[in-house]
């Protein structure tokens, strides 16, 4: 990746935080507004505006401690008890982000996927059924047919379809992850967040993670933090780039990857730091 | 200067020595009681009524009276110990009233247990007029157990990993709903190991039930349940002493000329039941894990 000569140096003069998707066919389904996120009174995010195109995958790359993460998790209002975030977060057409929110029927439309697999400590057919059980799915016919579609999707079904009632800490990392995926969208979300879903996977397991994300936008509208640069480039249709809590620019993948507006996004993306 | 090849195998063998020391009293003290204590065994022994004068004397109703009186104490603190550990671990925040409420609970846990008996004497005995009595005595235990059993299971709360958490709640499930139905099976194995091991403590407590749960075994008639009944074995208002206490008396105030026999017996009785608990935790705590997790 070459180095572009005209890029903005002045990153406060940039105004370009903001790209509504232009895509018809993919209209907006997430969108911050004026978003800032505190820990305690140490500012982590500000000014975090983006628009988030459904049934495309857009990722959130950065340097460590950019606040990339902070942001996702604050998409479903994870931080509720461990930091104050403040703005709007329009789902559509509703602010999510208010007290009002039921904030656990919310969270059954964002799903989230977690850096480290984290299986419950029951059976694999358990860790994709029980939510449903407790939502008033009871039905033997209709659990078995979730728990299967599920499976297929996460790419998973053929692997453990002789082991449901085996404990779901047997499986091997990938396939732990693959898990955390089906249980996700067991539940039907709109939208999936993944915070660095393959950090603690090998290549093998990465590239077949990838593969199921791709598959998964036909369904799915996907956000996702990395900090393999490649796997963005592979993946996504649009790139944000945060650092030091800012995001600095957000485009197509493309346009980040060969035209970054601004020098630092061009330093990170072609490995200088970060 | 010794190298540092001389200075670990100084360091390993001063600490094998240290280890082995350790062990060699623990083994030495346990042969004793056993040794001394398992010849008095007998059917009868373990459920012949103590005689106060006359030798060939058991310790059968001391010996239900512990069971009665454990298991009482632990259906009052067992509730209400997972009730304050899930509330300190799971919701509250940290700030001072936590912090207070943790600081009394380690202040309550280092409590000698004869102080635990007196202000059970003053309070459940004398005060809300229970008498030297089972119920009196499972307060006085309740006491002496909740601080350590909520500890404990808070300890069990805390070894399950935080990322389970998230995943129930990235779920859409209430905080409510993914402690009981994701973090409490997690740590049911190592619950059940606390409070069992705890079980064990309350099993062997003398000092806090000399003065609430008292010192006499009035006779019992275990064909009657009828918990009203003055000589019914689940009567919580009769005074009921303890294996435990059992052992203090007659080695202070024991005038049956097989007194000392009786003692060694009984030591024996409540070392083995109380290897018996140790054992049964570790064993059921991994069926248990096996079970829930469908390892």
């Amino acid at each position: 990746m070459f180095l572009n000569n005209d890029v903005t140096q002045n990153t406060e003069m940039l105004e370009r935080h903001v790209v509504q998707p232009a895509d018809p066919e993919h209209p907006t389904i997430l969108s911050t507004e004026d978003l800032h996120v505190y820990y305690g009174k140490k500012e982590a995010i500000s000014e975090g505006d983006l628009r988030f195109a459904s049934n495309q995958i857009t990722a959130l790359i950065g340097p460590s401690g950019s606040g990339k993460s902070t942001f996702l998790r604050s998409l479903n209002r994870m931080n509720d008890r461990i930091a104050t975030v403040t703005g709007k977060i329009m789902y559509r057409g509703v602010d999510i982000n208010q007290p009002a929110i039921d904030v656990y029927e919310m969270r059954r439309r964002v799903g989230m996927v977690f850096q480290r697999p984290n299986p419950f400590a029951k059976s694999i057919y358990d860790n994709i059924a029980f939510a449903l059980r407790l939502r008033g799915v009871t039905d033997k016919h209709d659990l078995d047919e979730i728990v299967e579609t599920s499976l297929k999707q996460a790419a998973l079904w053929n692997q453990v379809k002789d082991d449901l009632n085996k404990s779901a800490l047997a499986l091997s990392g990938g396939q732990a992850q693959r898990l955390c995926i089906a249980r996700a969208i067991a539940v039907k979300p709109d939208i999936l967040l993944l915070d660095e879903p393959a950090s603690a996977l090998d290549p093998v397991s990465t590239s077949q993670l990838e593969d199921t994300l791709l598959e998964l936008k036909q369904h799915y509208s996907i956000i996702i933090v990395t900090h393999n640069m490649q796997q963005a480039g592979r993946i996504s249709e649009y790139t944000a780039f945060f650092n030091q809590g800012r995001v600095l620019e957000y485009d197509t993948t493309s346009q980040i990857f060969t035209n970054p507006q601004v020098q630092i996004t061009s330093d990170y993306v072609s490995g200088n730091f970060g | 200067m010794m190298n540092p090849k001389t200075q670990n195998k100084v360091a390993i063998g001063t600490l094998y020595g240290v280890a082995g020391l350790v062990v060699l009293i623990l083994l030495a003290l346990l042969g004793y009681i056993l040794v001394s204590g398992l010849p008095q065994l007998s059917w009868h022994f373990l459920t012949a009524p103590a005689k106060a004068f006359l030798k060939g004397g058991g310790v059968g109703i001391q010996l239900y009276n512990s069971f009665y009186l454990l298991i009482l104490a632990m259906l009052i603190s067992f509730p209400i110990a997972l009730g304050a550990a899930i509330y300190l671990y799971e919701y509250a925040k940290d700030n001072w009233v936590t912090t207070t409420i943790r600081t009394a609970i380690e202040i309550l846990s280092s409590l000698p247990s004869v102080v635990v008996g007196l202000f059970g004497f003053l309070f459940f005995v004398v005060k809300l007029n229970l008498g030297f009595s089972i119920l009196s005595g499972a307060f006085a235990l309740t006491f002496f157990n909740l601080p350590l059993l909520t500890r404990s299971i808070e300890d069990s709360l805390r070894t399950i990993d935080t990322t389970q958490r998230e995943g129930g709640l990235a779920l859409g499930l209430s905080r409510w709903e993914t402690v009981t139905r994701v973090i409490l099976p997690a740590a049911v194995p190592s619950i059940l190991t606390g409070v069992i091991l705890s079980a064990g403590r309350v099993f062997g407590e003398a000092a806090a039930l000399i003065y609430t749960a008292g010192q006499s075994a009035p006779a019992l008639d275990f064909t009657d349940w009828n918990p009203f009944n003055i000589s019914s074995p689940l009567n919580p208002m009769r005074p009921a002493e303890t294996l435990a206490v059992h052992i203090w008396k007659i080695n202070s105030e024991g005038i049956m000329p097989d007194a000392k026999a009786i003692s060694s017996g009984s030591s024996a009785v409540l070392v083995l039941a109380i290897l018996l608990f140790n054992f049964a935790a570790r064993y059921l705590g991994k069926r248990l894990y096996k079970r829930l997790t469908s390892a």
